[in-house]
């Protein structure tokens, strides 16, 4: 990067990178930590003798442990069909009602765009109780369905305030011009809108996807059996066994247990903020 | 034949009326201006037209056609918008052809009127690019592009040039003059600017407030205006509004304006003024007919005074000269030369036969 006029080195030292680097390091550090406990042998990890932020005798033995000689892969994987499906099922009414909030006048639609705020202010952990009656009724219990059906309480007002406001910046005239090019609202909507609100509906489906990926309450009190639980529930319940504490394995499935999401969120960083409605209007 | 006609059209916004009553008939290939000052009803008018706004009462016909009840697509319309409303996912030719792929043109089709439209507007070599890469004036031919590829019975331009800096603005102007001779169309325009008002428009229509002004060519409406709002909005500079009262002197007409200075109404301009005797009254006299002093017959539309000069603005082609005269700020339009930029007094010369005399109780111009 070129410095600015006037803007010596120890200036941009100062003021730039030295604060950088240590927001990285605070930043990165629980990730370095969850690394280097995931490959210590138990003596190391217990020992309080030998410096804690390195590594003498590296071993894969909790690796080994979480990948064998529990269902970690099947959380993984019940983990990821849940948090697609409810992504699913959330951005899909979300786009529909954030659009229709922020362009059609409607008889009350004010009221309904505040009670979904409203909506989105209760905490989940007051609403998992009455929930949890309905799962009940329906016959839910214990099945992934039960968290399918249930996370996009939390996430359609997220993703519907989301996209209403992400609506919004996109000028009214584009919709009108194709009207009067002979496009029909709903056409107007999937050819023109649609593709303008990518990166809206990019950011409220990444935000989406992470809430029901790292999601802890519903799961625990929702899933019992071991083979349904999901990652953040199945990781904790059977690593910690009474007062033993598997901290190696714990370390190596809370790490691998990000990576989706770090994963989903560099891929996606482009799009997530780019100005792909550039030029539509004077700009 | 696309004819437009708006009978007795109404729109009221929750409850505040924005277009009280308009009537207009807008005929087979007239270029109409919609003119006035923002909040006028002008676009909304537009908008009316284009199906974008439902009438609150009234009724829309284009091409004979009753038009209240059809959405924008199935009037037959083309619209160019302030901000030119690109889409900006798709290239040019995208753009161009939305239309048409959506009324099921053959590929063969809409081809041929792409490239036919992109040749009239020159911008064949733009047809790849993405409204991102395209300057304002580019974006603004693009915007008309796709206007005329549909061969629609009427354009709609919404303030189209308003966003362009000056110079492109005249360039701009010129080709959209051009273009309506190319493509023959009714054409409605919306602006808010007069100088475009008058140099696009077979009729100008003013608006203020919701009503019609007046309607009328550019030319009538400089040289005959109705009312002082019309009188002072079309022209530019701005006509002088000068307080007088009207006194006979020796069965002669003059506008008295100060103790000093009276200036003779000319004969043939008088008969109307005759019942104004005695009243006080406006004075309207644009500032091109307040000139330098010329050697001219002793007659009575040519009148000189003198006055102190305040402020001396020279145009280049033009110098325009402020002074006061009872208490009011008057403009007059030089010769260059006759006007030294540290002028203190200077003599003037004021065209009578060019006068308008305002009834400042009605704000009509006495004709």
């Amino acid at each position: 990067m070129e410095n600015r006029i006037g803007e010596t080195f120890w200036k941009r030292l100062l003021v730039f990178y030295i604060p950088l680097f240590m927001f990285l390091v605070v930043i990165l550090f629980p990730f370095y930590w969850m690394m280097i406990a995931s490959v210590k042998p138990d003596q190391e990890l217990y020992t309080i003798r030998a410096s804690p932020y390195i590594v003498r005798n590296p071993t894969l033995k909790h690796w080994e442990l979480l990948f064998f000689d529990t269902l970690f892969l099947q959380w993984a994987w019940n983990t990821f069909l849940i948090a697609l499906a409810s992504t699913a099922i959330s951005l899909t009414c979300g786009v529909l009602a954030g659009y229709s909030l922020a362009r059609l006048k409607f008889f009350g639609s004010t009221t309904i765009a505040v009670s979904i705020f409203v909506t989105y202010l209760v905490p989940p952990t007051l609403l998992f109780i009455p929930l949890s009656s309905v799962i009940k009724f329906f016959d839910l219990h214990d099945s992934s369905f039960s968290l399918i059906w249930s996370y996009p309480t939390i996430l359609i007002p997220f993703c519907t305030w989301l996209l209403m406001g992400y609506f919004k910046t996109i000028p009214k005239e584009l919709e009108e011009c194709a009207r009067i090019d002979g496009a029909t609202q709903f056409q107007a909507f999937y050819k023109i809108i649609l593709p303008l609100a990518t990166p809206g509906i990019l950011s409220a489906g990444i935000f989406a996807f992470t809430l029901s990926w790292n999601e802890f309450l519903f799961a625990l009190v929702f899933i019992f059996s071991p083979e349904n639980k999901t990652l953040p529930v199945g990781v904790i319940s059977e690593l910690i066994r009474g007062d033993t504490f598997y901290w190696g394995s714990l370390m190596a499935g809370a790490l691998f247990g990000s990576i989706p999401v770090a994963f989903v969120y560099s891929f996606f960083v482009d799009q997530y903020v780019s100005g792909l409605t550039g030029g539509a209007v004077k700009g | 034949m696309a004819q437009v006609d708006l009978k007795n059209v109404y729109k009221t916004f929750d409850k505040t009326p924005v277009v009280h009553g308009i009537n207009l008939s807008i005929a087979h290939n007239e270029f109409l201006v919609l003119v006035g000052p923002s909040g006028c009803g002008k676009s909304t008018t537009l908008r009316m037209i284009a199906g974008l706004e439902r009438v609150t009462s009234g009724e829309i016909f284009i091409g004979g056609r009753l038009v209240n009840d059809l959405p924008p697509k199935a009037r037959d319309i083309a619209m160019v918008f302030q901000n030119y409303a690109l889409y900006p996912h798709m290239t040019v030719y995208e753009n161009m052809s939305f239309g048409l792929k959506l009324r099921k043109f053959s590929k063969e089709e809409i081809r041929k009127r792409v490239e036919e439209s992109a040749d009239i507007l020159n911008i064949r070599e733009l047809l790849d690019r993405r409204p991102k890469q395209l300057s304002g004036g580019q974006r603004q031919r693009v915007a008309m592009g796709r206007a005329i590829v549909r061969h629609p019975q009427v354009f709609l331009f919404d303030e189209p040039l308003s966003n362009l800096d000056a110079k492109l603005r005249v360039q701009m102007r010129t080709e959209i003059k051009k273009l309506h001779q190319k493509v023959a169309t009714t054409i409605i325009y919306v602006t808010h600017d007069q100088v475009e008002a008058m140099t696009l428009a077979d009729r100008t229509v003013v608006m203020r407030d919701g009503y019609i002004e007046q309607i009328g060519t550019p030319q009538e409406l400089y040289e005959t205006p109705e009312t002082r709002f019309v009188a002072g909005f079309i022209g530019s500079p701005a006509m002088n509004f000068i307080p007088c009262r009207m006194i006979e002197n020796g069965g002669n007409l003059m506008v008295q304006l100060t103790e000093a200075l009276r200036f003779p109404v000319p004969a043939g301009l008088a008969k109307p003024y005759r019942d104004f005797l005695g009243k006080e009254l406006l004075l309207g006299i644009r500032p091109e007919h307040i000139t330098e002093q010329r050697p001219h017959e002793e007659n009575e539309e040519l009148v000189d005074f003198e006055a102190d000069v305040e402020v001396v603005e020279p145009m280049g082609n033009d110098t325009m000269v402020n002074f006061t005269i009872a208490g009011v700020e008057v403009w007059a339009r030089m010769e260059p030369h006759a006007a030294p930029p540290n002028a203190k007094s200077l003599g003037f010369m004021v065209n009578m036969n060019q006068m308008h005399l305002i009834d400042p109780s009605t704000d009509k111009v006495i004709r």
